[in-house]
This record gives structure tokens, sequence and C-alpha cells, in this order.
């Protein structure tokens, strides 16, 4: 076990471009840390430098208080699974399991006892003898699995471990991850693209986009508290909604109409000119719902729903909008950042599933103003981020300096 | 549909009976020879199967030293030439599919060309070269031209069989705690078993077969090879050469080499790698 702190780590590649810049995380002794972030934003990148499969160009990369830059893969004492697994095809399930423990030299007593205890907590002992081409994938995973618990490792590392793996199995085999992790307690790095991998698995998450740490915090920071557009756009499902918007006030103009926004968040938008607003679909409900009966009625707006999903528990609601050029164009870009596409700038809102909207009706929608967050157009950056509850933003680490202690979950591992 | 299959089935085994002919026939007719006396081939009409079976020839030819001594050198050039090659070849083909180095495109186009180069044209120059150097007449003045054209091909198979190895394996096995040594001898040579297999028999055929080297660089039985050594086969009488003392030469050296395709296409499973990751 042992904690595993980067310090401005820098991977540049042959033609100069880096494919991870300056990313500094700490992870805890026994913490279970995400990488997340779209295709090629570093993160896979970030988790074999720790193992050790790839250089690191500059920075420092420490296990524990060791200094690991130039060490082998074999001599950093990590156990990691592959995103294919990488079981070896000759070898049955209890040999795979047992490799790491052959090479150590283990004698065949100890191999057998620790290889049975895994594959019991795997539960994988009726497939001991089997090879791995007749496993099916949930079981290749757990032999991948079981090879990375066999060993006294100070720390696991996944590298999209579920991506291969239909949905339902996916739900199951994050959970027994999550579970596993919990009872071993030891220190876990998990790279994914998968949102509600990271949301669920992780103490805390880092969001990468193209080499770059845009936060570091945990889940709930992360959702409540997004330092910028692509953390907004990238945390929750369905996303966030990005709309245009200008401050007068405390009164937020809206394609919509116009609500009322704390006081604080006013203030801190104010003679910004163009902003944009995210609010996340949950924040809307039908005015009419039995819960909002005595709600302010200044937050309410009538809109034409053009297309329903009705999910059973929850329905969502689609309402188009036109959005100014400047907006439109932000907007465009943060999509491509989010392996997405905009077809056109709509609404979503997630109503009650026993909501009778149908598509073409106009609703009145009540708005929660409190849940609004202001994004600068130009710098992407949130403009009413709590930076006490945003865990770590880069760039903007002295406001959080100024304002609060030091930032919640670091760590003493950098003394 | 069932038809068709019927008619499919049908025209397969008309193929399959006709390329087995063909390919076979030659054969029979050798083996046949084996079985026949002297006196029978020389009698100028011939049939197909002999018209009394004897063994003479077998005992004649088990019992003719030169021949021995012929077999032992084919055994020990062919098997020595395809164990170093195979070696040879292994680390080679490795280093090309794993490493980006410079010239790496040359090394294999170059490898290609000695490959395709006519045999009968390195026959002077190297019988000179072999003199001088005191490798006429030996083993070794076998086996390295036999490597020559061999790896080449060893190397290419290899290589092939290298790049389809996940290079994740070997990773993995590297944070599992092995050496780039480990990792090489006990994950990526077993799972290029096949393509290894694959090597040495080419390898072996070609040492096996190969005559204009062996007839060329060997002048007494200390090295001459079996196919070198047939031509030897001259008889006292030059105008009835020993047809059924060849043909039984020939049975016996074609055995081991029947053998060997029995016992190695069993180590020649396609699909070893499947299940290693998701297909």
């Amino acid at each position: 076990m042992a904690s595993i702190t980067m310090n401005h780590i820098v991977k540049k590649y042959g033609d100069g471009f880096p494919a991870v810049n300056d990313v500094s995380i700490d992870v805890a002794d026994g913490e279970f840390m995400i990488l997340v972030g779209p295709s090629g934003c570093g993160k896979s990148t970030l988790l074999r430098m720790i193992v050790g499969l790839e250089d690191i160009t500059s920075g420092d990369m420490l296990i524990g208080d060791r200094r690991v830059n130039d060490l082998a893969p074999r001599d950093r004492n990590l156990a990691m699974v592959f995103q294919n697994y990488a079981l070896y095809p000759h070898l049955t399930v209890y040999e795979n399991i047992a490799f790491p423990l052959r090479l150590a030299g283990a004698p065949d007593k100890e191999v057998e006892e620790k290889v049975r205890a895994a594959a019991e907590t795997l539960e994988l002992n009726e497939h001991l003898e089997r090879k791995p081409a007749n496993l099916s994938g949930g079981q290749r995973q757990r032999v991948a699995m079981g090879r990375a618990i066999v060993r006294n490792a100070d720390a696991f590392l996944f590298d999209e471990p579920l991506s291969n793996l239909d949905a339902k199995l996916r739900g199951q085999m994050r959970t027994e991850i999550s579970r596993l992790q919990k009872r071993l307690g030891i220190t876990t790095v998990y790279v994914t693209h998968d949102q509600i991998e990271a949301m669920t698995l992780g103490d805390r998450v880092a969001v990468l986009k193209r080499g770059l740490l845009q936060q570091l915090a945990t889940p709930r920071e992360l959702y409540d508290n997004p330092a910028n557009l692509f953390v907004a756009g990238f945390i929750g499902s369905p996303p966030m909604n990005f709309m245009p918007a200008t401050v007068e006030g405390t009164t937020l103009k809206l394609p919509f109409g116009e609500v009322e926004i704390p006081a604080e968040k006013a203030e801190r938008a104010a003679g910004a000119g163009l902003l944009i607003a995210g609010i996340r679909p949950e924040s809307f409900a039908e005015a009419s719902a039995p819960h909002l009966r005595d709600v302010n009625e200044a937050n309410t707006f009538e809109a034409n729903v053009d297309v329903v999903e009705w999910l059973g528990n929850e329905t969502y609601a689609y309402v188009p909008f036109e959005a100014p050029p400047e907006v439109q164009s932000q907007l465009t870009q943060l999509e491509q950042e989010l392996d997405g596409e905009v077809v056109r700038t709509q609404l979503v809102i997630t109503l009650d599933g026993s909501s009778e909207v149908r598509e073409g009706d106009t609703v009145k929608i009540w708005m929660d103003a409190a849940k609004v967050h202001l994004f600068d157009p130009k710098t992407t950056e949130n403009l009413t981020v709590d930076l006490d509850h945003a865990g770590r933003i880069p760039g903007r680490e002295d406001a959080l300096a100024a304002s609060a202690g030091p930032a919640p979950g670091t760590t003493p591992a950098e003394s | 549909m069932a038809r068709r299959t019927r008619k499919a089935l049908f025209g397969t085994g008309v193929g399959f009976v006709v390329i087995m002919v063909w390919c076979l026939l030659p054969v029979a007719w050798i083996l046949s020879l084996s079985f026949k006396s002297q006196a029978e081939t020389n009698s100028g009409s011939p049939q197909f199967l002999p018209k009394s079976w004897t063994l003479q020839n077998y005992r004649d030819i088990l019992h003719n030293s030169d021949f021995l001594y012929a077999l032992r050198n084919s055994f020990g050039i062919a098997i020595i030439a395809t164990l170093l090659s195979v070696i040879f070849a292994t680390l080679a083909a490795y280093a090309i599919a794993r490493l980006d180095f410079k010239g790496k495109r040359l090394v294999l186009s170059l490898a290609l060309a000695i490959a395709m180069f006519p045999v009968v044209s390195l026959i002077s120059p190297l019988f000179d070269m072999w003199r001088t150097f005191h490798l006429f007449n030996t083993w070794p003045g076998l086996i390295i031209p036999y490597m020559t054209f061999t790896l080449p091909l060893a190397i290419w198979t290899l290589s092939a069989f290298f790049r389809e190895i996940p290079w994740e394996m070997e990773q993995a096995a590297q944070v599992d705690g092995a050496t780039p040594w480990q990792a090489f001898r006990k994950v990526i040579v077993p799972l290029a078993a096949p393509g290894v297999f694959t090597a040495a028999i080419l390898t072996f055929f070609f040492a096996w077969n190969e005559f204009a080297l062996a007839i060329s660089l060997t002048s007494t039985t200390a090295a001459r090879t079996v196919p070198a050594q047939m031509s030897f086969f001259v008889g006292s009488d030059p105008f009835n050469p020993p047809y059924g003392q060849l043909a039984t030469a020939s049975v016996i050296v074609t055995i081991p080499i029947v053998i060997i395709v029995l016992l190695f296409q069993r180590k020649i499973v396609a699909g070893l790698t499947s299940g290693a990751v998701k297909g």
C-alpha cells in the first residue's frame, strides 16, 4: 500500500505534442482515484506512466516516498488490469493468476494458497483449469483482476477495464470492483471515459482535457461546482443545458424569459456582458407539479416542447431555442471536445415520470435559479463556482488558498 | 439447398481424387520400384506392381555404409541448420516486430533479396572460399550456406507471427514482474510457437532436400548428404542404373519428412492467441 504522487508530469511524443501537460495529482494511500476524459485527453498515457510502460518527459512520479521515474515496470510493484485483459492464452486460469507469483519464485504451496484465495474472492473456483479462450467476457475480466490481487501490490491500476463488456455486465462488474477495492483498501487509479463509472467508483475524480488537468474533486463537487464549461458538460447525464444569458441586477435574462438569481451569483457575473448559463436538466420542473404550489411565480416560463422521451421513472422534454453566434460557436467547440456533435441548441428538461406532457404542448416550467452556473464564453471558466467546494482547479488555486484553508483531500505525501 | 450441397460435395470429392492421384502416383511408383528385384527393373517390360515382392533392396541399402554415412550427415546438418536458424530467426524477428530502428525496411528487403538469390550462382565463389577457409567438405561448410538461405524466410514468417501477438501481453508480463527476457520466453515464444514450428519445418525441408550445394561443396562421405550421395549410385552396368536401389533410398529419406510433418502438424494449431483479447 502506498500513495502515488504526480508532480508536474509532462509527456511529449516525438513530434513535440504534449499528450500530458503539467499534471499534478496526489493519490492518497487507499484512495480510489479516477482519471476521466474524452478520448485523446491523456488519461491512459498518464496511467501508463505510473506503471512504467511510458517514459516520463519531465516531472516526478512518486510511489510512497520513492521516485520511480527511471524504474522498470517490474520494480514498481504495481498491479494493472488492461482494457483487453491481456490474459496469457497458453496458460490456464490457475496459471494466469499464479503468473506474478511464479515470476517472484514463490514456492508451490504458497502459490496454491494465494491463487485459491484470489479465485475464491472472485468466484473463479470452477474455472481454474480452463483456458482464457473458453471464458466469457466477465470471467476473463475477473481473471485479470485475480492476477492483480494475488500479489501484494502497492496499488491497482485499471485501464478502462469495463469498456469491452455489455451494459448489464458492466454495471455488475462496476459494483464488484468497488466492493473489492473497499475490502482490500488498496490505492487504486482507474481510467475511464465513462462518466457514470467516474461518479460511482471514485473517491476523487481527475477530469482531463487534451493533456491538461481541468479539475480534481469528489464526484459531488464536480457535479455541483464544475470548474468550466468542459467539466460541466462532461459530468452528468443527460448533460447540463447551456444557453446564452445576460445579467442585470439580480435578473438573469434567458432565451425563454427572466429569472431571479441569488445576489451573490449576480455580483460575480456583474458587467460581464453576454454569458453562458448552465442549468442541469433536473433543476427544472413543471410549474403545476404538486410540490411547487407555493414557489416563486417569477422563476417560471412558457416552453414549447417538441420531443418527449418517457423512461418510466422520469421524462425528458426537449425545447429548442436559438443561440447568438458567439455562444453557438463556443458550444459547437465544446461538443467536439466532448466527442459529440451539436445538431441543434435545445434545452433538456427532466420531468417526473408521471408527467402528462405531450409533444407539441406548451408547458409552464419552473426553474431552480439558485442552481444556475454562469460561464464566461471566452475563457469558459465558471464565474459562479464555489471554490470551497470545488476540489482543486489548476490555475485558480491562489483564489482557493486565499478563501479557504488546505484543499480537501490533499495528502501529506508531498512532504 | 441440400441438392446443391451434395453436388458441391461430389465436386470436391472428384477434385480431391484427381489431385491425390496426380501428386501421389509418382510416390506410389517409387514405392513399388523399391520392392522390385534388380532383374525385374532391368527386364524392359515393367508393370506397376512388382511381379515378386522382395526386401532385397532395403537389405542392400542398409548395409551400404556410404548411404548410412550420408544419412547421418543429412540428419546432422539439417538438424543443426534448423536449430540455429530458428534461434537466430526468433530473436531477429522479435526485434523487427517490436523495435523501431533505422534501416528496418532495408534489413527486411535485403533478407528477402537473399532468399531469392539463385543458389547455383553462388556455388563457384563458395567453392573457392570454402577451400581457402578449410570449410570444404565439412558440416559447417553446408550448414552456413543453408542458414543463409533459410534465415530470411524464417525471419519473415516469424515476424509476421510476432506482429500478431498483442503488445499488451508482454506489457502485462512486465507489470507482473517479468524481465524483458522472461516476458519473451514465457509469454511471447509460447504464443509464437506455431510460427516457430512453421519456420523450423521450412528450414529442415530446405536443408534435407538441397542438392546443388551438397554435391558441389563435398567430396567424400565426411559431409555428403543423401541427395548428393544418391547421384553416386551407379551400379556395375552404366547402361542399367540400379533403379530399385535409388527408389529404396528415396523412400528411406522420405520417411523422416513424413514423420516430422505429422509430428509438427499437431503443434501448428492456428488461433492459439484467440481468447487473449476479446475477439
